[in-house]
Protein backbone atom coordinates (compact mmCIF):
# COMPACT_ATOMS: atom_id res chain seq x y z
CA UNK A 1 0.00 0.00 0.00
CA UNK A 2 1.95 2.60 1.43
CA UNK A 3 4.61 5.02 0.74
CA UNK A 4 4.93 8.55 1.91
CA UNK A 5 7.15 11.50 1.26
CA UNK A 6 10.65 10.27 2.00
CA UNK A 7 11.76 11.13 5.51
CA UNK A 8 15.31 12.38 5.85
CA UNK A 9 16.71 11.72 2.39
CA UNK A 10 20.32 12.69 1.99
CA UNK A 11 21.32 13.11 -1.63
CA UNK A 12 24.83 14.44 -0.90
CA UNK A 13 27.34 12.89 -3.16
CA UNK A 14 31.05 13.32 -3.88
CA UNK A 15 31.71 12.14 -7.40
CA UNK A 16 33.46 14.27 -10.01
CA UNK A 17 31.41 16.87 -11.89
CA UNK A 18 32.02 14.93 -15.14
CA UNK A 19 30.67 11.72 -13.66
CA UNK A 20 27.62 13.47 -12.22
CA UNK A 21 26.93 15.27 -15.49
CA UNK A 22 27.13 12.03 -17.48
CA UNK A 23 24.79 10.37 -15.01
CA UNK A 24 22.38 13.30 -15.17
CA UNK A 25 22.41 13.10 -18.96
CA UNK A 26 21.27 9.49 -18.76
CA UNK A 27 18.49 10.48 -16.37
CA UNK A 28 17.43 13.39 -18.59
CA UNK A 29 17.28 11.03 -21.56
CA UNK A 30 14.82 8.92 -19.52
CA UNK A 31 17.21 5.99 -19.44
CA UNK A 32 16.52 3.61 -16.59
CA UNK A 33 19.36 3.02 -14.17
CA UNK A 34 19.93 -0.67 -13.48
CA UNK A 35 21.67 -2.22 -10.44
CA UNK A 36 24.99 -2.90 -12.17
CA UNK A 37 25.23 0.60 -13.67
CA UNK A 38 27.53 3.16 -12.12
CA UNK A 39 25.58 5.63 -10.03
CA UNK A 40 26.34 8.45 -7.59
CA UNK A 41 26.59 7.32 -4.00
CA UNK A 42 23.87 9.82 -3.04
CA UNK A 43 21.51 8.29 -5.60
CA UNK A 44 22.13 4.81 -4.23
CA UNK A 45 21.75 5.97 -0.62
CA UNK A 46 18.54 7.87 -1.32
CA UNK A 47 17.02 4.85 -3.04
CA UNK A 48 18.08 2.39 -0.36
CA UNK A 49 16.45 4.59 2.22
CA UNK A 50 13.32 5.33 0.22
CA UNK A 51 12.69 1.77 -0.97
CA UNK A 52 13.47 0.49 2.52
CA UNK A 53 10.98 2.90 4.11
CA UNK A 54 8.44 1.91 1.52
CA UNK A 55 8.98 -1.82 2.15
CA UNK A 56 8.74 -1.37 5.92
CA UNK A 57 5.53 0.58 5.42
CA UNK A 58 3.94 -2.24 3.46
CA UNK A 59 4.88 -4.72 6.17
CA UNK A 60 3.93 -2.62 9.20
CA UNK A 61 0.78 -1.60 7.29
CA UNK A 62 -0.50 -5.15 7.61
CA UNK A 63 -0.85 -4.74 11.37
CA UNK A 64 -3.67 -2.19 11.69
CA UNK A 65 -5.77 -4.09 9.15
CA UNK A 66 -4.83 -7.52 10.47
CA UNK A 67 -6.42 -6.34 13.71
CA UNK A 68 -9.87 -6.70 12.08
CA UNK A 69 -9.57 -9.91 10.06
CA UNK A 70 -11.15 -12.11 12.71
CA UNK A 71 -13.92 -9.59 13.29
CA UNK A 72 -14.88 -8.75 9.72
CA UNK A 73 -18.70 -8.54 9.57
CA UNK A 74 -19.21 -11.07 6.75
CA UNK A 75 -17.39 -13.79 4.90
CA UNK A 76 -17.19 -11.50 1.85
CA UNK A 77 -15.49 -8.77 3.85
CA UNK A 78 -13.22 -11.25 5.56
CA UNK A 79 -12.03 -12.83 2.32
CA UNK A 80 -11.41 -9.38 0.88
CA UNK A 81 -9.49 -8.15 3.89
CA UNK A 82 -7.36 -11.29 3.97
CA UNK A 83 -6.59 -10.88 0.27
CA UNK A 84 -5.66 -7.25 0.77
CA UNK A 85 -3.36 -7.88 3.72
CA UNK A 86 -1.75 -10.72 1.78
CA UNK A 87 -1.14 -8.31 -1.10
CA UNK A 88 0.57 -5.85 1.26
CA UNK A 89 2.93 -8.57 2.46
CA UNK A 90 3.80 -9.28 -1.16
CA UNK A 91 4.41 -5.57 -1.79
CA UNK A 92 6.88 -5.57 1.08
CA UNK A 93 8.68 -8.48 -0.53
CA UNK A 94 8.90 -6.87 -4.00
CA UNK A 95 10.29 -3.72 -2.42
CA UNK A 96 12.84 -5.40 -0.16
CA UNK A 97 14.02 -7.30 -3.23
CA UNK A 98 14.33 -4.07 -5.22
CA UNK A 99 16.41 -2.53 -2.41
CA UNK A 100 18.58 -5.64 -2.24
CA UNK A 101 19.69 -5.03 -5.84
CA UNK A 102 21.47 -1.94 -4.43
CA UNK A 103 23.67 -4.00 -2.15
CA UNK A 104 21.79 -3.85 1.15
CA UNK A 105 20.60 -7.10 2.71
CA UNK A 106 17.11 -7.95 3.86
CA UNK A 107 18.50 -8.77 7.31
CA UNK A 108 20.14 -5.33 7.62
CA UNK A 109 16.91 -3.63 6.64
CA UNK A 110 14.91 -5.72 9.11
CA UNK A 111 17.34 -4.90 11.89
CA UNK A 112 17.07 -1.19 11.12
CA UNK A 113 13.29 -1.40 11.33
CA UNK A 114 13.35 -3.27 14.63
CA UNK A 115 15.94 -0.95 16.18
CA UNK A 116 13.89 2.10 15.22
CA UNK A 117 16.64 3.42 12.93
CA UNK A 118 14.57 2.97 9.77
CA UNK A 119 11.28 4.80 9.45
CA UNK A 120 7.96 3.72 8.01
CA UNK A 121 4.86 5.65 7.05
CA UNK A 122 3.55 7.60 10.03
CA UNK A 123 -0.03 6.59 9.19
CA UNK A 124 0.40 3.13 10.71
CA UNK A 125 1.07 4.51 14.14
CA UNK A 126 -2.65 5.23 14.53
CA UNK A 127 -5.03 2.60 15.91
CA UNK A 128 -7.92 0.94 14.02
CA UNK A 129 -10.69 1.46 16.56
CA UNK A 130 -13.76 0.42 14.57
CA UNK A 131 -14.69 -1.61 11.51
CA UNK A 132 -15.26 1.68 9.69
CA UNK A 133 -11.52 2.27 9.93
CA UNK A 134 -10.93 -0.66 7.60
CA UNK A 135 -13.08 1.10 5.01
CA UNK A 136 -11.43 4.45 5.59
CA UNK A 137 -7.93 2.99 5.34
CA UNK A 138 -8.72 1.46 1.96
CA UNK A 139 -10.34 4.62 0.70
CA UNK A 140 -7.93 7.24 2.06
CA UNK A 141 -4.68 5.50 2.95
CA UNK A 142 -4.52 3.22 -0.07
CA UNK A 143 -5.90 6.12 -2.10
CA UNK A 144 -3.03 8.36 -0.97
CA UNK A 145 -0.53 5.57 -1.53
CA UNK A 146 -1.78 5.02 -5.09
CA UNK A 147 -1.43 8.74 -5.78
CA UNK A 148 2.18 8.46 -4.64
CA UNK A 149 2.96 5.18 -6.34
CA UNK A 150 1.65 5.84 -9.83
CA UNK A 151 4.44 8.33 -10.60
CA UNK A 152 6.93 5.93 -8.99
CA UNK A 153 6.18 3.51 -11.84
CA UNK A 154 8.31 5.95 -13.88
CA UNK A 155 11.09 6.23 -11.31
CA UNK A 156 14.55 6.32 -12.89
CA UNK A 157 15.71 3.22 -11.01
CA UNK A 158 14.55 0.19 -13.03
CA UNK A 159 13.90 -2.38 -10.27
CA UNK A 160 11.90 0.12 -8.18
CA UNK A 161 9.86 1.24 -11.19
CA UNK A 162 9.09 -2.34 -12.19
CA UNK A 163 8.11 -3.31 -8.64
CA UNK A 164 5.78 -0.30 -8.57
CA UNK A 165 4.05 -1.35 -11.79
CA UNK A 166 3.21 -4.70 -10.23
CA UNK A 167 2.17 -3.08 -6.94
CA UNK A 168 -0.10 -0.51 -8.60
CA UNK A 169 -1.87 -3.23 -10.54
CA UNK A 170 -2.53 -5.20 -7.37
CA UNK A 171 -3.42 -2.05 -5.46
CA UNK A 172 -6.37 -1.31 -7.72
CA UNK A 173 -8.93 -3.22 -5.67
CA UNK A 174 -7.70 -1.94 -2.31
CA UNK A 175 -9.17 1.53 -2.57
CA UNK A 176 -12.43 0.32 -4.11
CA UNK A 177 -13.09 -2.26 -1.40
CA UNK A 178 -12.46 0.44 1.20
CA UNK A 179 -14.80 2.91 -0.43
CA UNK A 180 -17.44 0.19 -0.71
CA UNK A 181 -17.23 -0.43 3.05
CA UNK A 182 -17.53 3.28 3.85
CA UNK A 183 -20.40 3.65 1.38
CA UNK A 184 -22.25 0.73 2.97
CA UNK A 185 -21.92 2.34 6.39
CA UNK A 186 -22.81 5.82 5.11
CA UNK A 187 -26.02 4.42 3.64
CA UNK A 188 -26.81 2.33 6.71
CA UNK A 189 -28.39 3.22 10.06
CA UNK A 190 -27.66 6.61 11.67
CA UNK A 191 -25.24 4.81 14.01
CA UNK A 192 -23.38 3.28 11.07
CA UNK A 193 -23.17 6.62 9.30
CA UNK A 194 -21.83 8.18 12.50
CA UNK A 195 -19.19 5.43 12.63
CA UNK A 196 -18.10 6.30 9.10
CA UNK A 197 -17.94 10.02 9.94
CA UNK A 198 -15.97 9.37 13.14
CA UNK A 199 -13.50 7.31 11.20
CA UNK A 200 -13.07 9.98 8.52
CA UNK A 201 -12.55 12.53 11.29
CA UNK A 202 -9.68 10.53 12.73
CA UNK A 203 -7.98 9.51 9.45
CA UNK A 204 -8.27 12.61 7.30
CA UNK A 205 -5.37 14.62 8.68
CA UNK A 206 -2.99 11.67 9.05
CA UNK A 207 -3.82 10.72 5.44
CA UNK A 208 -2.91 14.08 3.98
CA UNK A 209 0.25 14.09 6.10
CA UNK A 210 1.28 10.90 4.28
CA UNK A 211 2.58 13.04 1.42
CA UNK A 212 5.23 14.45 3.73
CA UNK A 213 6.26 18.01 4.66
CA UNK A 214 5.45 21.02 2.51
CA UNK A 215 7.80 21.55 -0.42
CA UNK A 216 9.32 24.60 1.24
CA UNK A 217 10.34 22.45 4.24
CA UNK A 218 11.37 19.36 2.36
CA UNK A 219 15.14 19.74 2.11
CA UNK A 220 16.27 17.02 -0.23
CA UNK A 221 13.34 16.98 -2.55
CA UNK A 222 15.02 18.96 -5.36
CA UNK A 223 17.78 16.39 -5.81
CA UNK A 224 15.25 13.53 -5.88
CA UNK A 225 13.27 15.40 -8.52
CA UNK A 226 16.40 16.05 -10.61
CA UNK A 227 17.33 12.36 -10.43
CA UNK A 228 13.71 11.49 -11.32
CA UNK A 229 13.31 9.33 -8.29
CA UNK A 230 10.36 11.61 -7.66
CA UNK A 231 8.19 13.07 -10.41
CA UNK A 232 5.92 15.31 -8.35
CA UNK A 233 6.52 17.27 -5.18
CA UNK A 234 4.82 16.44 -1.87
CA UNK A 235 2.45 19.38 -2.19
CA UNK A 236 1.53 18.55 -5.78
CA UNK A 237 0.61 14.99 -4.82
CA UNK A 238 -1.28 16.14 -1.74
CA UNK A 239 -3.27 18.59 -3.88
CA UNK A 240 -4.18 15.90 -6.39
CA UNK A 241 -5.30 13.62 -3.57
CA UNK A 242 -7.48 16.26 -1.91
CA UNK A 243 -9.06 17.27 -5.21
CA UNK A 244 -9.92 13.64 -5.97
CA UNK A 245 -11.17 12.81 -2.47
CA UNK A 246 -13.41 15.76 -1.57
CA UNK A 247 -16.09 14.87 -4.16
CA UNK A 248 -15.94 11.23 -3.03
CA UNK A 249 -16.75 12.31 0.53
CA UNK A 250 -19.53 14.60 -0.69
CA UNK A 251 -21.06 11.72 -2.61
CA UNK A 252 -21.28 9.76 0.65
CA UNK A 253 -22.75 12.71 2.56
CA UNK A 254 -19.72 12.74 4.84
CA UNK A 255 -17.91 15.89 5.98
CA UNK A 256 -14.18 16.33 5.71
CA UNK A 257 -13.00 17.59 9.11
CA UNK A 258 -11.35 20.76 7.82
CA UNK A 259 -13.41 23.95 8.27
CA UNK A 260 -11.02 25.84 5.98
CA UNK A 261 -11.46 23.47 3.06
CA UNK A 262 -12.87 25.37 0.09
CA UNK A 263 -12.79 25.31 -3.67
CA UNK A 264 -10.36 27.78 -5.20
CA UNK A 265 -11.66 28.62 -8.64
CA UNK A 266 -8.48 30.36 -9.68
CA UNK A 267 -6.16 27.41 -9.07
CA UNK A 268 -8.81 24.83 -9.96
CA UNK A 269 -8.30 22.95 -6.72
CA UNK A 270 -9.19 22.96 -3.05
CA UNK A 271 -7.47 25.05 -0.42
CA UNK A 272 -7.05 23.31 2.90
CA UNK A 273 -6.46 24.42 6.47
CA UNK A 274 -3.09 24.28 8.24
CA UNK A 275 -1.57 20.87 8.87
CA UNK A 276 -0.31 20.12 12.38
CA UNK A 277 3.28 19.24 11.50
CA UNK A 278 4.28 18.95 15.12
CA UNK A 279 1.98 15.93 15.29
CA UNK A 280 3.50 14.53 12.09
CA UNK A 281 7.05 14.72 13.42
CA UNK A 282 6.03 13.33 16.77
CA UNK A 283 4.46 10.33 15.06
CA UNK A 284 7.33 9.84 12.60
CA UNK A 285 9.76 9.79 15.51
CA UNK A 286 7.86 6.98 17.11
CA UNK A 287 5.52 8.75 19.51
CA UNK A 288 2.30 7.84 17.71
CA UNK A 289 -0.35 6.07 19.77
CA UNK A 290 0.60 2.67 18.33
CA UNK A 291 4.30 3.06 17.52
CA UNK A 292 5.53 0.89 20.34
CA UNK A 293 2.97 -1.83 19.60
CA UNK A 294 3.83 -1.90 15.93
CA UNK A 295 7.53 -2.49 16.50
CA UNK A 296 6.81 -4.90 19.33
CA UNK A 297 4.57 -6.91 17.00
CA UNK A 298 7.24 -6.96 14.27
CA UNK A 299 9.89 -7.98 16.75
CA UNK A 300 7.71 -10.73 18.15
CA UNK A 301 6.98 -12.01 14.63
CA UNK A 302 10.70 -11.98 13.83
CA UNK A 303 11.69 -13.71 17.09
CA UNK A 304 8.84 -16.21 16.96
CA UNK A 305 9.81 -17.03 13.40
CA UNK A 306 13.43 -17.80 14.28
CA UNK A 307 12.82 -21.53 14.75
CA UNK A 308 11.02 -21.70 11.41
CA UNK A 309 13.98 -20.17 9.59
CA UNK A 310 16.37 -22.50 11.39
CA UNK A 311 14.19 -25.54 10.75
CA UNK A 312 13.86 -24.68 7.04
CA UNK A 313 17.64 -24.44 6.67
CA UNK A 314 18.16 -27.70 8.60
CA UNK A 315 15.53 -29.39 6.44
CA UNK A 316 17.22 -28.14 3.27
CA UNK A 317 20.56 -29.47 4.53
CA UNK A 318 19.01 -32.84 5.27
CA UNK A 319 17.38 -33.02 1.85
CA UNK A 320 20.66 -32.10 0.17
CA UNK A 321 22.54 -34.76 2.15
CA UNK A 322 19.95 -37.39 1.21
CA UNK A 323 20.14 -36.44 -2.43
CA UNK A 324 23.92 -36.68 -2.42
CA UNK A 325 23.78 -40.05 -0.70
CA UNK A 326 21.39 -41.29 -3.39
CA UNK A 327 23.57 -40.12 -6.27
CA UNK B 1 28.70 -38.29 -18.80
CA UNK B 2 31.90 -36.29 -19.23
CA UNK B 3 32.47 -33.80 -22.01
CA UNK B 4 28.85 -32.70 -22.02
CA UNK B 5 28.49 -28.99 -22.75
CA UNK B 6 26.04 -27.51 -20.23
CA UNK B 7 22.73 -25.90 -21.09
CA UNK B 8 21.98 -22.23 -20.31
CA UNK B 9 18.73 -20.28 -20.21
CA UNK B 10 18.89 -16.90 -21.91
CA UNK B 11 17.05 -13.77 -20.74
CA UNK B 12 17.01 -10.51 -22.67
CA UNK B 13 15.97 -7.00 -21.70
CA UNK B 14 14.11 -5.93 -24.82
CA UNK B 15 14.22 -2.22 -24.09
CA UNK B 16 15.55 0.23 -21.54
CA UNK B 17 13.51 -0.06 -18.36
CA UNK B 18 11.83 -3.39 -19.05
CA UNK B 19 12.52 -6.61 -17.14
CA UNK B 20 14.59 -9.39 -18.70
CA UNK B 21 12.43 -12.01 -20.44
CA UNK B 22 13.21 -15.58 -21.18
CA UNK B 23 13.92 -16.03 -24.89
CA UNK B 24 15.39 -19.54 -25.13
CA UNK B 25 18.37 -21.73 -24.30
CA UNK B 26 21.74 -22.70 -25.67
CA UNK B 27 24.75 -24.89 -24.93
CA UNK B 28 28.05 -23.35 -23.87
CA UNK B 29 31.08 -24.48 -21.90
CA UNK B 30 31.02 -21.59 -19.41
CA UNK B 31 29.22 -18.34 -18.63
CA UNK B 32 31.51 -16.17 -20.76
CA UNK B 33 30.94 -18.32 -23.84
CA UNK B 34 27.25 -18.56 -22.98
CA UNK B 35 26.95 -14.76 -23.03
CA UNK B 36 28.79 -14.53 -26.35
CA UNK B 37 26.66 -17.25 -27.88
CA UNK B 38 23.50 -15.64 -26.54
CA UNK B 39 24.46 -12.34 -28.16
CA UNK B 40 25.11 -14.11 -31.47
CA UNK B 41 22.00 -16.26 -31.40
CA UNK B 42 19.37 -14.11 -29.77
CA UNK B 43 20.19 -10.46 -30.49
CA UNK B 44 21.02 -10.35 -34.16
CA UNK B 45 18.14 -7.99 -34.88
CA UNK B 46 18.31 -5.51 -32.04
CA UNK B 47 16.18 -7.67 -29.76
CA UNK B 48 17.59 -6.14 -26.64
CA UNK B 49 20.22 -4.22 -24.72
CA UNK B 50 21.11 -6.59 -21.88
CA UNK B 51 21.51 -10.36 -21.56
CA UNK B 52 21.39 -12.70 -18.60
CA UNK B 53 22.46 -16.34 -18.82
CA UNK B 54 21.54 -18.79 -16.09
CA UNK B 55 22.58 -22.45 -15.89
CA UNK B 56 19.47 -24.43 -16.81
CA UNK B 57 20.07 -26.77 -13.94
CA UNK B 58 19.76 -23.82 -11.54
CA UNK B 59 16.14 -23.43 -12.54
CA UNK B 60 13.47 -25.19 -10.51
CA UNK B 61 10.12 -25.33 -12.24
CA UNK B 62 6.62 -26.03 -10.96
CA UNK B 63 5.12 -29.40 -11.77
CA UNK B 64 2.91 -29.14 -14.88
CA UNK B 65 0.72 -31.93 -13.49
CA UNK B 66 -0.18 -29.64 -10.62
CA UNK B 67 -1.15 -26.70 -12.82
CA UNK B 68 -4.85 -27.20 -12.08
CA UNK B 69 -4.31 -26.90 -8.31
CA UNK B 70 -1.75 -24.13 -8.58
CA UNK B 71 -3.42 -21.85 -11.06
CA UNK B 72 -7.14 -22.46 -10.70
CA UNK B 73 -8.83 -19.96 -13.01
CA UNK B 74 -11.70 -17.77 -11.85
CA UNK B 75 -10.75 -18.27 -8.25
CA UNK B 76 -10.86 -15.35 -5.79
CA UNK B 77 -12.61 -12.85 -8.00
CA UNK B 78 -12.57 -10.45 -5.06
CA UNK B 79 -8.94 -9.74 -5.88
CA UNK B 80 -10.10 -7.80 -8.92
CA UNK B 81 -11.30 -4.19 -8.80
CA UNK B 82 -14.48 -4.90 -10.77
CA UNK B 83 -15.77 -7.10 -7.94
CA UNK B 84 -16.63 -3.94 -5.96
CA UNK B 85 -19.69 -1.83 -6.67
CA UNK B 86 -18.72 1.79 -6.91
CA UNK B 87 -21.38 4.02 -8.48
CA UNK B 88 -20.33 5.68 -11.69
CA UNK B 89 -20.90 9.16 -10.26
CA UNK B 90 -17.92 8.62 -7.96
CA UNK B 91 -15.67 8.58 -10.98
CA UNK B 92 -12.53 6.61 -11.57
CA UNK B 93 -11.07 4.87 -8.57
FE1 LIG C 1 0.62 -2.05 -0.85
FE1 LIG D 1 -2.82 -1.45 -0.55
FE1 LIG E 1 2.49 0.81 -1.26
Amino acid sequence: MYSQGLIGADGRTEESPEFLAAFQARIDAEEKIEPNDEMPEGYRRTLVRQIGQHAHSEIVGMLPEGNWITRAPSLRRKATLLAKVQDEGGHGLYLYAAAETLGVSREEMTEELLSGKAKYSSIFNYPTLSWADIGTIGWLVDGAAIMNQIPLCRCSFGPYARAMIRVCKEESFHQRQGYEIVMTLARGTPEQKAMAQDSLNRWWWPSIMMFGPHDADSQHSDQSMAWKIKRFTNDELRQKFIDATVPQAEFLGLTIPDPDLKWNEEKGGYDHGPIDWSEFWRVVKGHGPMARDRIKARKKAWDDGAWVREAALAHADKRRARKMAAE
Amino acid sequence: MTGEVPLWEVFIRPRNGLAHRHVGSLHAADEVMALQAARDVYTRRGEGNSIWVVPSKAITASDPDQAAENFEPGEKIYRHPTFYDIPEEVGHM
